[in-house]
């Protein structure tokens, strides 16, 4: 299977990526492994806007025909924006994991926890030993 | 096709048409329809071609192996449904004194009895009408246990990442939060993870064993002697109860409470939806708390135990005694079986299934769990062939229908990727498991020659392969005139 993991994100053992901006921001969203493991989704459940997520805490639920999966916050902070497409159009995330299908937007509490999380290299190595 | 296609203005089937206009006195005039209800117009016969039809179109354990995993289709002796249908069992009354109800007081007692006897618990209430009431009654037991010591800091179930979705539901239903722990790599519970889990916030741990993996948690000992410690209590999903029965008691391996599903393990039809039983039997510090009414007998008499008589039950779940139909038909069948025939049950339900989990294996097929034995169901992965050769697992399921097989459980549970759950039950004759693994070979050699025959899979049914992705997305259930 070609999954191509872009080099610019940051990864989860659970399959989350996070894309940081310039203002502290970081978006989350699930991988393109992720979404090929599910399968077509049917349904996503998004996290409240105002809501304050500590790492690692379940946040999102995603749907589909074989499985239910819960999302979790690679990192702490407060949720800012969530992607209201999902809701009418879930296939989004299969479409285009890393870019449109992103899931939700947190106000980082804590930068330095991105040092926790994996490098492009490390995630597409562990998703291939995921796979046997 | 839909009856409403066959309708036809004016036609009426007038056996089943009511002789006199139904009194409606009482009904506010805005809740009375104006027009009459667009009901199908249709003759008798065409009713019960259209229903007959519809019914030869179904997979079902009277006309097909179903050895959908986790599910228990065995075959159901005509014999229990018979007599749960007795005129006397069937005419009485559910408010009827217990004075005029002691024939089908009796049945319920010795069900009661023999359930104990058959799971080691102290105490059983047949009172939850379905698995899932079973899971909610147990649990709000386990809180009802739990406040009335005043120990109400214990906030957390502990559920295996291997079980049943119901399991986590239910404790979340009851007011608690779900700690999650992982299962090894052999199956068994991840011991040193429930060691780290336990603490003064556990109110009990949920397991079924055997495991939704298809192996006997071996530890299950330790595991009640450490849950105990923490001053937590067990429950025991009886989901897989076929595999022990008679052969093994939940309450000897340390549960204090657990449920059972009538309507699989003792014999009621079962999967589309209708009437199920769920009894609840509990250790000896649980009693209290069961649900009522249950059946009391004084060595004469047979009579009703209600909130009256135990008041700290939780309650009662229904407006009468739970599902006297299903109750019947399991009385009909433990009395049937007796002791020996019981353990029979699970001799043969195991048998069956490390037979085919063998047969399978030398055919090609790869086990998900090859170092252990299997119990009554086990699981194959086609993580190989949907890697390989692109046919998943769904493609597999999809294509054993054509070959006249219900196809076993597929992607449950979701730790086996691409999976396969097995449970051919204890009534199928060693030629049925044979034609299974036949047909698996002769898919098998599909997938590698001629796979879109896989892929488009089913060619010889009345639908197609459908899209259940698109059946999820925009669900509609409405028939339209004129659409």
């Amino acid at each position: 299977m070609s999954n191509d993991v872009p080099t610019d994100l940051r990864y989860t053992r659970s399959h989350e990526w996070v894309r940081v901006d310039d203002e502290g921001i970081a978006t989350i969203g699930i991988t393109d492994h992720a979404q090929e493991l599910l399968g077509d989704l049917v349904f996503v459940e998004l996290p409240e806007v105002g809501s304050e997520l500590g790492a690692g805490a379940e946040c999102a639920v995603v749907e589909s025909v074989k499985a239910a999966s819960d999302v979790f916050s690679p990192l702490s902070g407060e949720v800012v924006e969530v992607n209201e497409v999902l809701a009418d159009a879930p296939e989004t995330i299969n479409q285009d994991a890393y870019e449109d299908g992103w899931i939700f937007r947190i106000r980082m509490a804590d930068p330095d926890e991105l040092d926790a999380l994996m490098d492009a290299d490390s995630y597409a190595e562990h998703s291939e030993s995921d796979e046997d | 096709m839909l009856i409403q296609e066959l309708s036809r203005p004016g036609r009426r089937a007038f056996a089943q048409a009511p002789k006199d206009r139904p009194l409606l006195e009482g009904i506010p005039a805005a809740l009375l329809r104006s027009g009459a209800a667009a009901l199908p117009e249709v003759s008798e016969m065409q009713a019960v071609r259209h229903y007959t039809r519809l019914s030869q179109k179904n997979f079902s354990i009277d006309t097909q192996f179903y050895p959908l995993g986790s599910c228990t289709m065995k075959y159901n002796p005509r014999a229990c449904n018979s007599l749960a249908m007795l005129p006397g069992l069937l005419a009485r009354h559910p408010h009827a004194p217990a004075t005029h109800s002691q024939g089908f007081m009796a049945c319920m007692y010795e069900l009661q009895e023999m359930l104990k006897d058959v799971t080691g618990m102290k105490s059983v209430s047949l009172v939850p009408a379905a698995g899932a009431q079973g899971e909610f009654a147990g649990v709000a037991m386990i809180r009802a246990y739990h406040d009335s010591r005043g120990d109400t800091a214990r906030r957390e179930i502990i559920v295996p990442d291997a079980a049943h979705g119901t399991n986590p539901a239910t404790a979340v239903m009851c007011g608690y939060t779900v700690r999650e722990i992982p299962t090894l790599d052999d199956g068994d519970v991840d011991v040193e993870a429930l060691k780290q889990a336990l603490g003064p916030q556990t109110a009990g741990i949920m397991l079924t064993n055997p495991s939704t993996v298809g192996v006997f948690e071996r530890r299950i000992t330790e595991i009640a002697r450490l849950v105990h410690e923490a001053g937590g209590l067990l429950y025991y999903d009886g989901a897989n109860l076929n595999a022990i029965l008679g052969k093994v008691r939940p309450g000897d391996m340390g549960f204090d409470v657990i449920h059972m599903n009538l309507h699989k393990t003792f014999s009621t039809p079962h999967g589309g939806g209708g009437p199920g039983a769920g009894p609840v039997g509990v250790s000896q510090r649980l009693i209290p708390f069961l649900p009522v009414p249950m059946v009391g007998f004084d060595g004469h008499d047979y009579f009703w135990l209600t909130e009256k008589e135990c008041p700290q039950t939780i309650g009662k779940l229904s407006a009468f005694a739970g599902n006297a139909g299903v109750l019947l038909r399991a009385y009909v069948y433990a009395r049937m079986l007796g002791r020996e025939g019981m353990v029979r049950v699970a001799e043969y339900a195991t048998l069956n299934a490390n037979y085919l989990a063998k047969r399978l294996a030398d055919a090609g097929f790869e086990l998900a769990y090859p170092r252990r034995r299997a119990t009554h169901e086990f699981i194959i992965t086609l993580k190989r062939q949907a890697k390989e050769l692109g046919i998943t697992a769904m493609d597999f399921a999809k294509r054993l229908l054509d070959h006249g097989y219900h196809a076993p459980t597929t992607y449950f549970p979701l730790l086996v990727p691409e999976c396969f759950l097995v449970e051919p039950t204890e009534t199928e004759a060693m030629d049925a498991l044979d034609g299974f693994v036949e047909a698996m070979t002769k898919i098998q050699s599909e997938a590698e020659n001629t796979p879109e025959v896989v892929k488009t899979a089913p060619h010889s049914l009345p639908v197609r392969r459908l899209d259940d992705v698109r059946a999820a997305r925009e669900l509609d259930l409405r028939w339209n005139q004129g659409s």
